[in-house]
């Protein structure tokens, strides 16, 4: 069905983030679609990450409204409530975040058996199967602490995908990465928005923000300053804004 | 303190000093740091005081090794004493440490607050009073459902000695988990883990390495403190060793018998001091 995959899975309307007397979100409104592969560039601490953070629930919004699927984020209040919405929507993190004294095929597990209450050898095999799909299969038993920057990417990505969530975010996930290993990274990504994973990415990556992105939003200042496909925004911003943070990192 | 100038010199000296306090606060209690120098002058003093009870005896006296190896079984039973009274202050005050550290850290703001105050109480009142409070602040013995159970002086001691354990344990837990980075307990949150797991799977895992080199360091001070108790009158090795002084009434054996209990407590607690000491520098570089 056509309309079903243009309905929109994330609404961003008019989202209020402050923390204490610092507002970082000034009125963000955005939407993807399911299915859809959104980018978010701007400088830093325009409030990428707090924006990720608020879709996922992680921190709560002032104003405005967050709906993510079936869930209105801005309404949940219960730790239950936000927990359903986490297992809908998965977050990979600059730092990895991996749990150090687990090991690789661990940290995939452990989500999905002790939070989704699944059978752990039905778990098991999903999780190899995930460490396959992100080319870590030789290294499942290795703790986080023997693997690269890479690697321990691909593992938190597996570890995002193994709670089978409808919407993926990843903030900034290649920042913190040397030049070599970037690339096996956006790889995974890649191949996960081809296979339909709705994607909400913060990147520096414009080339590949470019090449994979239906629509980038360009932030600064806790808001949106310009929104438009790839193509268009890389190559005719229309803001000045837009142009002079284009300009320094293209 | 008064002048708002700060003094060039006193700088290196009082960060030395504030670093040292900071690490102190970290592990939770005063940094126990053995080393061989004091087993050799501990030594000395014990061949020191060996000559001079040697020097002051009257010739029918038996020699004052003799003497020493004579007393030994007792002094020995003594301290076996002193070490059950460290492992179960130390088992009791774990436990409960355990759960006081994790209520520092609880979301509901008068647990937090009762936890705080409480560790912070036991923590910095000295260990004699606290101990004299159970000894005297406890019964001699309490009447359950008809029964009446006597509460031995020694039972009273280990209480006592177990409080200061469980508000040091305290805040060493309550430190380890603070010392886990934030984003840890937030990769769990995406994850869905609710507070719970996360403290019990992901966050306390990790803090053991972190806990043990304090935890070891906390229980050769706590076993140092078994003396303590001879105050209140238990029969650890010190009270032992003032008996058998008293039946000897050779006042030159007060050096020579001191040392050698002291000799005693340097020999268990040196390998634990020098393990901590190891442990810590390997987690160091770990992490
Ligand atoms: N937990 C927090 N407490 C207070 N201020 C915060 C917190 N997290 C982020 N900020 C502030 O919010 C602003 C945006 O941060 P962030 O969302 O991390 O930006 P970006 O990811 O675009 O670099 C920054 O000015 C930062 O200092
Ligand atoms: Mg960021």
């Amino acid at each position: 069905m056509p309309e079903a995959s243009t309905r929109p899975i994330v609404v961003v309307d008019d989202v209020h983030q402050s923390f204490g007397e610092v507002e970082v979100l000034k009125g963000v409104s955005f939407t993807v679609a399911k299915g859809g592969v959104v980018c978010i560039i701007g400088p830093s601490g325009s409030g990428k990450s707090t924006l990720l953070r608020c879709i996922n629930g992680l921190v709560p919004i002032q104003r405005g409204s967050i709906r993510v699927a079936s869930f209105d984020v801005h309404a949940l209040r219960t730790d239950k409530e936000k927990i359903a919405l986490r297992k809908e929507v998965s977050m990979v993190f600059q730092q990895y975040n991996l749990f150090p004294h687990k090991t690789a095929l661990q940290n995939v597990m452990m989500a999905p058996i002790h939070v989704l209450r699944e059978k752990p050898d039905e778990v098991r095999a999903r999780a190899i199967a995930l460490l396959t799909k992100v080319g870590l299969a030789a290294k499942q038993d290795a703790y986080p602490g023997e693997l690269s920057g890479g690697q321990q990417q691909r593992v938190a990505i597996a570890r995002s995908l193994a709670m089978r969530p409808e919407v993926m975010l990843f903030d900034e996930v290649t920042a913190a990465l040397d030049p070599e290993t970037v690339k096996e990274v956006l790889n995974t990504i890649r191949g996960l928005a081809q296979e339909g994973m709705t994607c909400i990415l913060v990147t520096h990556e414009m080339r590949f923000a470019r090449e994979i992105a239906d629509e980038v939003h360009f932030t600064d200042g806790g808001r949106i300053v310009e929104s438009a496909p790839p193509a268009e925004l890389f190559d005719h911003p229309k803001v000045d804004r837009t142009r002079a943070f284009l300009s320094q990192v293209l | 303190m008064r002048q708002p100038q700060v003094l060039p010199v006193l700088l290196p000296a009082a960060e030395r000093l504030a670093k040292a306090a900071m690490r102190e606060r970290a592990s939770g209690a005063r940094a126990l740091r053995l080393e061989p120098a004091h087993g050799v002058a501990l030594f000395a003093a014990f061949v020191l005081g060996c000559g001079v009870a040697q020097a002051q005896s009257r010739s029918y006296d038996p020699s004052i090794l003799a003497t020493i190896w004579k007393w030994t079984p007792l002094l020995a039973r003594g301290f076996a004493f002193n070490l059950a009274i460290s492992f179960v202050a130390m088992a009791i005050g774990s436990i409960a440490g355990f759960f006081l550290g994790f209520a520092q850290i609880s979301l509901l703001p008068a647990v937090k607050r009762g936890a705080w105050l409480t560790t912070h109480f036991f923590r910095n009142a000295p260990w004699l009073v606290l101990l004299f409070y159970c000894m005297f602040l406890l019964p001699f013995q309490v009447t359950v459902f008809g029964v009446t159970i006597p509460i031995p002086d020694w039972t009273k001691a280990t209480l006592g000695l177990a409080l200061p354990v469980m508000a040091n344990v305290s805040e060493i837990v309550r430190g380890a988990i603070q010392s886990i980075p934030t984003t840890q307990w937030e990769a769990a949150a995406s994850l869905a883990f609710n507070r719970r797991q996360t403290q019990w799977m992901i966050i306390f895992p990790q803090c053991i390495k972190r806990m043990l080199p304090p935890w070891m360091n906390l229980y050769a001070i706590l076993t140092m403190s078994t003396v303590l108790a001879s105050i209140v009158g238990v029969n650890e090795m010190m009270t032992l060793t003032q008996r058998a002084l008293s039946a000897e009434n050779r006042p030159g054996l007060l050096l020579a018998f001191y040392s050698y209990v002291l000799l005693w407590f340097f020999v268990y607690c040196y390998p634990i001091a020098r393990w901590t000491v190891r442990l810590e520098a390997r987690y160091a570089v770990r992490q």
